[in-house]
């Protein structure tokens, strides 16, 4: 059942990340990063709350890669890390800044690039540490006398496709993340960390890379909520700028 | 190099997820309990005041038949055989319920409450629909267990299991029939002995006064209720503590004492309670006759105030004109500097709230979804009590007393809110937005500190080593809601007083109920 929430209007996030990616050698790639989250409410009365979230670590390594005349075969497999840098709070919702939970992600991604077009798919598990909340107990389907809420895990999907030259790439996404287990929310109840959150995203990301400065690149992007239970349906937008150091091409030099 | 180096991370990463997700399992404060062994065995409780029985023989129990007749011998015979093979189920049954009949039933209440406590969500014309006690599971579901709602719930339920207690101990001294293990020494008993006569049993009458109290307040959940009733009854009968007759015995005593009850709670105008649109202009009207700014609904569309007659329920520790006389002096003007400042110290609280006040608005919020700040109340004193082993008469008596302060501080604190129909800081000042709900209902007197220094009060009288510890908590519970933006000062310093001047006709009636402390 979807419901509208005029004691919250629309709940904005925003949010600024600082991202770091390292490339180790050809084949592996290191990224970290971590945002600065901000929460607001455009009617009632709810307090936002705003704080440093999650740091999140994610190695990418390709085992294998195929090229036959001009169609490329990659695929990938990569390991993330992600866990709260403060004690923001966590059961707030849909006020809190994130969900809390110290997170293990494994991926598999198949890449497929023919000329410019390109086609991508991966699966994620995502393993979800319990978290603890600031109040002794809480009720899901029953009475729990404790402070700590057990997570459940999700599956993470993506497919995208689209362009991808040697400076702009356009691509479509679809997404979706399930939850494996939570609960529902009672009617006119709050959202709580441990809900079944599912969602499917449909959005376009752009990527271009100056011809002149090759280490300057932009990006930008949209996406909008197609379908889901127990999520605000939202619509978000990133935009964002890469530095790239060329540690290597000094080394060869 | 490099590449080993990569396949050692991801391996990593594999090996702690691994680890780590083996350990998810959560265990709650009170899962893993011993066996209540009382320290004194209250055998003389059956003299104790009651609350609604004129006397504790107003139910009679019919002497027990003979533990030598067939009759005794094959009820023995029926423990005897479901011991032969027990299943993980019930031997996990034994030990649950071994910690205690009040203490099970008063988290089982408490669970319901939070279920419960749901505020319907409007109809399409803005209006809000009312639960309907005859339809339970209809939308919405009824009861909307609020925190008056609980209070009340909990008295009664409470009030009700003690009662039946004391009616059982007077029968159990009167027929002084043993329990089957001290008949038959050859039974194996799953449970701490002790010499309490075990007809009729204590666990079957909280077990029926529970049921039958529940039938009024908690409609839609007899499947539930019955469900655990009846597991109960089946460990007691398998642990070796009581033969059938025992409990059909105490099960029918503790059903006909809350009768009694029920008949009260039909007539004790909680019915009248939600009051109607003419009833909320009145307030609004008397509030602006004494040139006053009347509270508004913040909600959106504007929910009518909760409860709006609770202040006319009839309270159990003393009388409704009482009530009248416990009503504290009236806020500081709207318009008054006093008003003003208290208005501004809340804003300086949630401009920049600090990470530690949350904590504390959130541990005493006790909101949408929870057992409410009574039954936060009932957890501590529940956390306590099991500590000092009470006897189940002596853990009724305690908790129905508590119970029927937080009714009593409810009605009280209702009766002042409609009274004087004081706004909400956010009210008054727009840019107080708040870290945890704003209650649909005026601020003055503050319910979680009339709540808090009513429960303070009174345990503090029964555990007096712990007295310091729950005048602080009444403290932080009171304090918590300026934190979060949705009380004055005012509010919160005369609900705490409030609430102790209720919590005290509590003190004063254990101190002459015949329990000693």
């Amino acid at each position: 059942m979807k419901r509208t929430n005029e004691n919250l209007g629309t709940v904005s996030m925003q949010s600024v990340m600082y991202m770091a990616n390292y490339g180790i050698t050809d084949k592996l790639n290191v990224m970290v990063g971590a945002p600065y989250v901000w929460t607001k409410a455009s009617a009632g009365t709810l307090h936002g709350l705003n704080g440093v979230q999650d740091i999140s670590l994610f190695v990418k390594w390709k085992p294998l890669s195929y090229n036959f005349n001009s169609h490329k075969l990659s695929l990938f497999v990569l390991g993330g890390f992600s866990a709260p840098l403060t004690d923001y709070v966590v059961d707030f919702l849909p006020m809190s800044i994130g969900l809390g939970s110290t997170n293990l992600t494994g991926r598999a991604m198949v890449d497929y690039q023919y000329k410019w077009f390109t086609a991508t798919g991966s699966a994620a598990y995502v393993y979800r540490s319990n978290v603890e909340i600031d109040r002794e107990s809480y009720f899901d389907t029953e009475m729990h006398l404790t402070n700590e809420v057990k997570m459940p895990d999700a599956m993470q999907y993506q497919l995208r496709t689209g362009y991808r030259g040697k400076y702009l790439i356009a691509e479509a996404l679809l997404s979706n993340w399930t939850t494996l287990g939570g609960f529902d929310i009672t009617r006119n109840n709050m959202p709580f960390p441990s809900n079944r959150m599912n969602s499917t995203q449909v959005g376009a990301s752009v990527k271009y890379t100056l011809p002149s400065h090759t280490n300057l690149s932009f990006l930008g992007g949209m996406n909008y909520t197609v379908a889901g239970r127990n999520v605000g349906q939202a619509t978000a937008y990133n935009v964002g700028a890469f530095y790239a150091f060329y540690f290597n091409k000094k080394k060869s030099k | 190099m490099k590449k080993k180096i990569g396949y050692a991370i991801v391996s990593g990463l594999v090996l702690v997820s691994v680890i780590v997700a083996c350990s998810k399992s959560i265990t709650g404060r009170t899962d893993e309990l011993a066996a209540l062994v009382p320290a004194k065995s209250d055998i003389d409780a059956g003299t104790w005041k009651t609350v609604l029985l004129t006397s504790p023989t107003e139910f009679p129990v019919a002497a027990p038949g003979a533990t030598t007749t067939p009759d005794y011998i094959a009820q023995v015979n029926e423990i005897k055989t479901w011991q032969q093979d027990l299943t993980s189920e019930e031997q996990r049954i034994v030990k649950f319920w071994s910690a205690g009949a009040v203490l099970r039933w008063n988290e089982i209440m408490r669970e319901l409450v939070a279920k419960h406590n749901l505020p319907p969500y409007q109809n399409p014309d803005g209006t809000y629909p009312a639960p309907n006690a005859n339809n339970p599971l209809a939308y919405p579901q009824f009861p909307f267990a609020n925190p008056p709602y609980a209070a009340r719930a909990y008295a009664y339920i409470s009030a009700a299991q003690y009662d039946a207690l004391v009616a059982a101990y007077h029968y159990k001294k009167l027929y002084n029939r043993p329990a089957p293990y001290k008949v038959d020494s050859t039974l194996k008993v799953l449970i701490p002995k002790n010499d309490l006569p075990s007809y009729p049993s204590e666990d079957a009458a909280v077990i029926g006064a529970a049921v039958e109290t529940m039938k009024l307040l908690f409609p839609g959940d007899q499947d539930y209720i019955q469900a655990k009733a009846e597991e109960h009854k089946r460990a007691r009968i398998i642990s070796g503590a009581n033969v059938r007759s025992d409990i059909e015995a105490g099960e029918a005593l503790g059903k006909a004492v809350a009768q009694k009850f029920v008949a009260r709670a039909r007539t004790d105008r909680a019915g009248t309670a939600g009051g109607n649109s003419a009833m909320w202009k009145g307030l609004e009207d008397s509030c602006i006759a004494r040139g006053e700014e009347p509270w508004y609904s913040l909600e959106i569309p504007k929910r009518p105030p909760m409860l709006m007659a609770f202040g006319k329920v009839r309270p159990f520790l003393f009388d409704s004109l009482t009530v009248i006389s416990l009503r504290p002096s009236a806020p500081p003007k709207v318009q008054s500097d006093l008003m003003k400042k208290e208005t501004e110290e809340i804003y300086q609280y949630i401009k920049n709230p600090k990470r530690e006040h949350i904590a504390i608005v959130h541990y005493w919020a006790d909101g949408v979804g929870t057992y409410t700040p009574p039954g936060h109340w009932d957890a501590i004193a529940a956390e306590d009590f099991i500590k000092l082993n009470f006897s189940e008469v002596r853990w009724a008596r305690n908790m129905a007393l508590l119970n029927m302060a937080l009714m009593d501080a409810a009605i009280v604190c209702w009766d002042a809110k409609m009274y004087y129909f004081n706004p909400r800081p956010t009210q008054l000042d727009p840019n107080i937005k708040t870290l945890t709900g704003i209650p649909n209902f005026p601020a003055y007197i503050s319910g979680h500190s009339t709540f808090s220094g009513a429960a303070a009060a009174f345990l503090g009288h029964i555990v007096p080593a712990r007295k310091a510890d729950y005048d602080a908590m009444a403290k932080e519970a009171s304090l918590s809601r300026m934190y979060g933006g949705i009380h004055y000062r005012s509010d919160c310093e005369i609900g705490l007083t409030v609430g102790q001047n209720v919590g005290t006709y509590a003190v004063e009636r254990a101190k002459i109920d015949g329990a000693g402390n």
